[in-house]
């Protein structure tokens, strides 16, 4: 799971509070079939959350394949991931959640991500599975990262309880617009990594809320204004009151098209502690049927791919790995892309309520 | 005689707390020593160092609210919540009716049914079981719904009254008309009357008539507990004969619920305004009375913005044969009511012929559908107030809304398999909805 924990690290690095978080382990189980990410951490600024125990590693890597990483290490590691997992979870109070963080491109985060995703629902079915899978992008210099994918999807589809799905392209494009714009340095400009938010400090409130549903600001390439909110989470931190998030639900309600059934699809929370070195933020969180395209793109790339059967001697040399996994994995994509667009044209609208002889 | 009640899930437990702390307040006024005794044990039981001590069991499945209700309780220094009265967890139940109702309600039965029957057990003589919950979360609902029927079981012969309150209309929990829809399709099987408030009507009487500017979630629940407050203080009934009522719950239900296929009930009361507008006011009992008579047949909630033209349709006021077609379409055809007077000179309002008329006695001949109860002693600092408990059309149309948008959302599948996963079916969805679908059809055909 290289590249996920690559990814935290230099997120918190500026907020890194030092000393004072001496006492504190993170909960986590850190997993990688190298070793280099992982002693990076160790030596990196927050080395204090993490002790070796909590790392699970091998040396020589899944070789950017899926199968590797699923079949090969999971069956290796299955005790030993259980077993720390299992440790985690017992210094828990009431454990809510597991939260996985994986690529999707590799052999490790999306072969043994997937591998430890069911695992986890083997070992606590009552507990509900959140996964951040990191997509690659298409320029991707891992030939096989279609494959990985769409195994990997298929996987998330069966066993995960919700994903969030990220691509590399727009956190590229973020980064880049973040260091255009402290180079410019435009006055009293605050940027927020961690919210998905750029955002002036000083009353642009509404402009934060505007940006959210603004197709610069998704953590895919995809415009969700042109297509169907299913639901949608806001959540606030800072100084922000009950008033200004109603205010901006009733600005932005009708330039956001709700599917039929849940026109009031909104969930809100507010917590007045903003994050470090922020007055606020916002984090929008949607389902949305504008992922079917970024999908769809992924098939076709898939589909390229399997169609000469290229480098699948690669997955079907991994014992475990059966041909009938490449199409059920593609079918279980194109399933899930017929899904959302079928919302897009309700199955039954305005169905006829039950009626009572009198 | 006594009322244990039963706060359950973050609503019901911030309702619990207003309603005791108006009621302990009232209780503090001059004048009114028996009052204050009857009130106290109807609702209180003295601890060995002669603090009032809440006849009232807390449940929640998060820590916070139980913890917060009971410190404030405390620092009141009138009364306390029992030492050992409350069960908390600590994971909450995700908004899930489900959640409530298979998992939570379930696993923690015998703790929460212990607790209560502790509390059953302290009282001389039990007047009923009041439970306050809300309809939109997954503790209130599912949890409460899930005890109530474990109450049913163990209490056949008691009284279990429910409080509700129904979520704001545009929205505060996305499966919340789910949950809504299964909590009152059970509770009607169990409970032997379901008193609704409505989130949007007290949010409108915060800001119109009482003109808080920023209404909090507090101001809500002060206006439900003393709209609560005025129904369950003590009065005169018509079977009490100059002593304060003894069994208040029985003698309510006798007079509103006089059949099993009609048991939701609305609460209005008037005034209400602020502290500050109070001092300046004065009211008469006839003025009183007017508003609250029209408030029923238009089906007002609240003193402002009543439909004066709304008149009781010549069918009914000579007792003919009420055929649909000569009614108004906007009148608010009530089953039973039951008038509660409190203040200065209740003797000489004269209750009977302003509220004669207005119910449907066609379908119940021969059946007293009004009574009036009264007390002398002002209530919660107005000098005169009126409140009218009545089972009538006017939640119909809430009803029917809440019914309308779950079903949409049944209809194309969303989120169910967050409740088939802990055991609420498909079927059960469909008993639910056919349960409601008689009950807005019984109503409406009123």
């Amino acid at each position: 799971m290289t590249q996920s924990v690559v990814v935290q690290g230099e997120d918190m690095e500026p907020n890194c509070i030092g000393g004072r978080i001496t006492g504190l382990k993170a909960r986590a189980v850190l997993v990688d079939m190298e070793e280099g990410v992982l002693a990076e951490i160790l030596q990196g600024p927050l080395r204090q959350l993490f002790s070796s125990t909590q790392l699970i590693s091998d040396v020589s890597g899944s070789g950017n394949n899926w199968a590797v990483g699923h079949h090969t290490y999971g069956s290796v590691y299955r005790e030993q991931i259980v077993d720390q997992v299992r440790r985690a979870a017992e210094h828990c109070d009431c454990l809510q959640c597991f939260f996985l963080i994986h690529s999707m491109g590799g052999g490790t985060g999306s072969g043994l991500g997937t591998f430890v995703l069911k695992l986890l629902e083997e070992e606590f079915p009552e507990v509900c599975r959140i996964v951040t899978s990191v997509y690659p992008t298409a320029e991707d210099d891992v030939i096989t990262s279609p494959y990985n994918c769409v195994l990997a999807m298929k996987e998330l589809t069966e066993h995960a309880d919700c994903v969030l799905p990220v691509d590399n392209q727009s956190l590229v494009d973020i980064v880049g617009k973040i260091q255009h714009m402290s180079h410019t340095g435009k006055p009293s400009c605050v940027i927020k990594k961690n919210s998905t938010i750029i955002s002036g400090q000083g009353g642009w409130l509404d402009q934060m809320f505007s940006d959210a549903f603004s197709k610069e600001h998704q953590l895919i390439r995809a415009d969700p204004k042109h297509n169907l909110y299913l639901a949608c989470a806001l959540m606030l931190r800072g100084n922000v009151q009950l008033s200004d998030l109603r205010r901006n639900i009733d600005r932005l309600k009708p330039t956001l098209p709700f599917v039929q059934w849940n026109q009031e699809g909104w969930k809100t929370s507010l917590c007045s502690v903003p994050p470090v070195g922020h007055t606020h933020s916002l984090l929008a969180l949607a389902n949305n049927t504008c992922v079917q395209f970024a999908f769809g793109q992924l098939r076709e790339r898939f589909v390229k791919l399997y169609r000469r059967k290229a480098h699948l001697h690669h997955y079907l040399a991994v014992d475990g790995m059966e041909s009938a996994g490449f199409s059920e994995a593609l079918s279980c994509l194109s399933d899930l892309i017929q899904d959302y667009t079928h919302l897009e044209c309700p199955l039954m609208p305005n169905a006829p309520r039950l009626s009572i002889a009198t | 005689m006594s009322i244990v009640s039963l706060q359950v899930g973050q609503c019901g437990n911030q309702i619990g707390h207003e309603l005791f702390n108006a009621i302990s307040g009232d209780c503090n006024g001059p004048n009114r020593k028996t009052y204050s005794e009857c009130s106290n044990e109807r609702f209180f039981h003295e601890s060995p160092t002669g603090e009032l001590v809440a006849r009232s069991v807390l449940v929640d499945m998060e820590p916070k609210v139980v913890a917060q209700t009971i410190s404030k309780a405390c620092k009141s220094g009138r009364w306390r919540y029992g030492d050992e009265a409350y069960f908390s967890q600590k994971q909450g139940s995700g908004n899930n009716w489900a959640n409530g109702f298979c998992v939570h309600g379930p696993r923690h039965k015998e703790v929460v049914e212990e607790l209560v029957r502790r509390e059953i057990e302290r009282c001389d003589r039990l007047a009923g079981i009041f439970t306050m919950m809300s309809v939109a979360g997954g503790t209130g609902s599912g949890v409460g719904t899930y005890i109530t029927q474990c109450l049913r079981d163990m209490y056949p012969q008691s009284f279990i009254f429910n409080q509700l309150t129904w979520p704001y209309g545009a929205g505060e929990v996305i499966v919340q008309n789910y949950n809504s829809v299964l909590t009152l399709s059970h509770l009607y099987q169990l409970s032997d009357a379901i008193l609704v408030h409505e989130n949007d009507t007290v949010h409108k009487i915060c800001s119109r008539l009482m003109n808080i500017k920023h209404i909090s979630i507090n101001d809500v629940n002060k206006v439900i507990a003393h709209q609560l407050g005025s129904v369950l203080q003590p009065a005169y009934t018509a079977d009490s004969s100059g002593y304060y009522s003894r069994n208040p719950i029985g003698e309510l239900l006798s007079s509103v619920v006089c059949h099993p296929e009609y048991k939701l009930l609305s609460l209005c009361n008037i005034p209400h305004m602020s502290s500050t507008s109070l001092a300046y006011s004065t009211f008469n009992w006839p003025g009183l009375l007017k508003h609250l008579r029209q408030m029923l047949i238009a089906s007002a909630r609240m003193e402002e913005g009543i439909d004066w033209t709304v008149s009781v349709p010549s069918a009914v006021t000579s007792g003919g044969e009420s055929g649909t077609n000569s009614r108004q379409k906007c009148f608010n055809v009530s089953i039973a009511n039951l008038l509660i007077l409190r203040g200065k000179d209740v003797s000489t309002a004269q209750t009977g012929k302003l509220l004669s008329n207005i119910c449907l006695e066609a379908i119940l001949k021969n059946v007293n559908s009004f009574s009036a109860w009264n007390s002398p002693v002002p209530f919660n600092g107005y000098q005169k107030s009126a409140t009218l408990v009545s089972n009538s059309q006017s939640l119909l149309k809430p009803l029917d809304n809440i019914v309308r948008k779950a079903w949409d959302m049944f209809a194309s599948r969303a989120y169910l398999h967050q409740y088939t996963k802990f055991g609420i079916s498909e079927e059960d969805f469909l008993d639910s909805f056919t349960a409601l679908e008689q009950i807005i059809s019984s109503y409406t055909h009123l």
